[in-house]
């Protein structure tokens, strides 16, 4: 069984109307269990929409979506996916551990069993200290890892993110990509991820679905299989370089060759 | 939420020189220009009648002062009531604000006259009544707005927890609405007062300080006047400081309204 | 933008509906309600329901094609309408004066912040000073004041009391709007060697345009309960706020009387306010706007 499914999608917006949009056109993707899925595009091209379809935050026009075998809206009742958006969105009048606790409220869950997975996976991003924080006592960063911990905190088998580490500088954006790998490795998660940044794609995914717009669509899948242990080196290696080409070149609508494509000058 | 002393004499000491300077301004021109009170008391002069009279200011501010405090009261009740009505019920909000768009620009004061007619002479009720309409209104549009201004990113969060509208409401839309509901506050408190003050000039019972101060100028009694009138202000700036302590008291993290983004 | 007109011409229906549906309410009190008033838990709270304290809504609509006294032919909705007129012109003068003494403060204070912290607190103090108080001040000072061949006229002590209630909200709308300029543009500024005046003129004013709508919105308000306020402690005549106190005075007699002026202050409020919104409109046209109640 697949984490997702997506079979004939189409997506419209004020349709019948003068500004209607086509925002997503005959897409089908199919993500395993275990997949890092990256979502590349220039805007318009429907990556967030795509994602907001597999939530359930949008209802397709045409095709159907499956989670986890089941149709997506199914899937969100029964919270099998956890979501992480560019901004943080921590409630600013909760603390940290209540912001994490707040699926688990919605859950019915009890104080003490919440209270127990909240240090858990506030251990998992590495931030235990401070649960009794607010999150404007955080930095950009810490509050993004407070949301993927939201995310993860009610075990979900697939992660949704769109740009989350957007607002972040570069060197705070490396560090946290680092942490996803390593959270996701340890829990085994599903991770479909939305970004701007061709090398962020690359390092994360184990595949880069590539998207371009007017109507929006999928126009390549690139597997990228540079092992599961990746670090620094990983990205000062050639082969990163070559498949960050391999991307940027399908971007600009050259089709993929496979390895051995020559180097471009930027 | 302590300060450092230094800061605390910074933030002082320019209301304090200018509060100062404008007294001493004030009395020595009376004294120079040799006023007569009816024409303009000397600040001495307000004092002395202020220490004098200070049993009967005291009386007087109590009677408009409870006027003040029980509109302040059910009309913040009233007000928070019909906000989260008009968050649930869309009709009863398009509805309702425009009208409250169109009270909020009419002198809606004049109404006591109408309201001291519907009741019996002697009976405080229309000034409370006018209080707790203006009150009403400040806090609805105040409060209706925090409920319904939500960041959008918490709405679709919640959407893909699959939450009922309650939770949405209990858990986003209401404390999003508290800081609202001190912003409102803050303007509704002293509102109250002024309002008490001027829904007894339109006759009814003469026990507040706005019918006492009218009674010392019709007598020319300007310096007793002046003191009554210092009892009102002191009532307002009470009212105010009491709603700031209050948001200070209730708001999480110490951070006030105007501090968020 | 048929969406906007559309909508607008939605919110003109609602508020009719709400209009009548208050007019509904009140019907509905006076069948139910208690004739000589009520108590609920013991307060006397209810208010009476007869046609001497709660007129029907057509008694107070059919009032105004009556004259004023009896015996006199003009009926009485010219005499309330030129009543509002009279205190339109002064709440007029008091938003103007008012408005010109809030700006210069708020230049003042945005200028120099040890005016800012030492003024603003006495600012939001003066506003707790009942006008009954200020009233007679002002009477009697203008009497006194004989600038060559000029004379205090009464009504101007009305239009003074007006810009008292009026200058608040722009001095601390304004001094918001002028001090949250954004730093990057502030440094643009400076990177020009612009002075102080230049980068008030050409960016801060600009800038501060749309706290200072939502704020004259206030000081139309604010002259407008000025000078009624006014009218009624210094007794002066012609204006809708010295009406209401005479009608008020006969209501046993002539119930329905005192809603004549009353709609008509009302009705005085709205233009005054709706001519800020119309110029608002107007001058922002151009501009993104944010959308509001």
């Amino acid at each position: 069984m697949s984490a997702v499914e997506i079979s004939r999608v189409s997506k419209s917006f004020n349709a019948g109307r003068a500004d209607a949009v086509d925002a997503l056109v005959d897409i089908d993707l199919t993500i395993e269990p275990g997949e890092v899925v990256s979502l590349i595009g220039p805007s318009g091209c429907g990556k967030s929409t795509a994602l907001r379809l597999i939530a359930n935050l949008l209802e397709p026009t045409r095709g159907e979506v499956l989670v986890n075998g089941k149709p997506a809206r199914q899937a969100r009742l029964d919270q099998d996916y956890g979501m992480a958006f560019q901004q943080a969105g921590l409630f600013d009048w909760r603390s940290v551990a209540q912001n994490i606790e707040l699926p688990l409220e919605l859950k019915g869950w009890d104080k003490a069993r919440r209270r127990q997975r909240t240090l858990e996976v506030l251990e998992l991003v590495k931030l235990p200290e401070f649960a009794d924080h607010l999150p404007w006592q955080l930095s950009g960063g810490m509050q993004q890892r407070v949301a993927i911990a939201r995310a993860l905190a009610v075990h979900p088998p697939l992660l949704l993110m769109d740009e989350p580490f957007g607002a972040l500088d570069e060197m705070t954006r490396e560090h946290m990509q680092d942490e996803l790998l390593r959270i996701c490795g340890e829990t085994s998660t599903t991770v479909v991820f939305v970004t701007h940044s061709i090398p962020e794609a690359v390092y994360l995914s184990t595949r880069v679905v590539v998207m371009s717009p007017r109507p929006g669509r999928i126009t390549g899948t690139i597997d990228v299989d540079l092992g599961t242990g990746r670090d620094v080196e990983t990205r000062e290696a050639t082969t990163f370089f070559e498949k960050v080409t391999e991307v940027r070149e399908a971007l600009r609508g050259i089709p993929a060759t496979g390895s051995g494509v020559e180097a471009v000058d930027r | 939420m302590s300060r450092p002393p230094s800061s605390v004499f910074r933030v002082l000491w320019p209301p304090v020189v200018f509060g100062i300077a404008f007294l001493l301004l004030w009395e020595t021109a009376v004294k120079a220009f040799d006023l007569k009170p009816y024409f303009l008391p000397a600040p001495s002069q307000v004092w002395q009648q202020f220490r004098d009279n200070l049993d009967l200011i005291w009386e007087a501010a109590s009677v408009s002062g409870a006027n003040a405090l029980i509109g302040l009261l059910v009309g913040t009740a009233l007000g928070v009531a019909m906000s989260f009505a008009l968050a649930r019920y869309r009709l009863l909000n398009d509805l309702m604000s425009p009208l409250a768009v169109a009270l909020n620009a009419v002198p809606i004061f004049v109404l006591v006259a109408v309201f001291n007619n519907m009741f019996s002479i002697t009976s405080e009720v229309p000034r409370r009544l006018m209080v707790t309409l203006v009150v009403y209104f400040i806090v609805l549009v105040n409060v209706a707005r925090g409920l319904r201004e939500v960041s959008p990113t918490h709405l679709e969060l919640m959407r893909s927890y699959a939450a009922s509208e309650a939770a949405v409401l209990r858990k986003v839309r209401v404390p999003n609405a508290v800081p609202y509901l001190f912003t409102a506050l803050k303007i509704a408190a002293p509102a109250s007062v002024i309002t008490a003050f001027v829904s007894e000039y339109f006759g009814g019972s003469q026990n507040g300080l706005g019918s006492r101060i009218v009674g010392n100028i019709s007598i020319s009694d300007n310096a007793a006047a002046w003191a009554y009138v210092l009892g009102a202000c002191l009532l307002g700036l009470t009212f105010y400081l009491a709603a700031v302590a209050l948001e200070g008291a209730l708001t999480p993290g110490g951070k006030r309204a105007e501090d968020r983004a | 933008m048929s969406g906007g007109l559309g909508r607008r011409i939605r919110r003109v229906w609602m508020f009719v509906l709400s209009l009548f549906l208050v007019a509904l309410v009140w019907e509905l009190y006076k069948w139910l309600g208690p004739q000589d008033g009520g108590t609920v838990f013991e307060w006397k709270l209810l208010p009476r329901a007869n046609d001497r304290a709660m007129p029907h809504v057509w008694e107070m609509l059919s009032r105004y094609a009556e004259p004023e006294r009896r015996g006199f032919d003009t009926p009485i909705i010219v005499v309330v309408l030129q009543g509002a007129w009279f205190s339109f012109r002064l709440a007029l003068v008091g938003f103007a004066m008012g408005t010109l003494v809030g700006l210069g403060l708020a230049i003042l204070m945005a200028r120099f912040k040890v005016v800012e912290r030492g003024l603003l607190p006495y600012l939001v103090i003066s506003q707790t000073v009942p006008l009954i108080a200020l009233a007679p001040l002002v009477v009697s000072w203008g009497g006194k004041l004989h600038i060559g061949e000029f004379e205090w006229p009464r009504w101007l002590s009305a239009a003074v009391l007006g810009a008292f209630l009026a200058f608040f909200p722009v001095a601390v709308g304004t001094l918001k709007g002028l001090t949250s300029t954004p730093p990057a543009s502030l440094e643009l500024m400076d990177s020009y060697a612009a002075s102080w005046r230049q980068t008030l003129f050409k960016l801060r004013f600009p800038a501060a345009v749309p706290f200072m709508i939502p704020a004259l919105r206030l000081a139309a308000t604010a002259s407008v309960i000025g000078v009624v306020v006014a009218e009624i402690s210094t007794g002066l005549a012609g204006g809708v706020g010295r009406l209401i106190i005479e009608y008020a005075r006969e209501a046993t007699a002539d119930p329905a009387k005192v809603y004549t002026a009353v709609f008509a202050a009302a009705l005085l409020g709205m233009v005054m306010t709706g001519m800020v919104v119309l110029t608002d409109l107007v001058l922002m046209r151009n501009r993104p706007r944010e959308t509001s109640t």
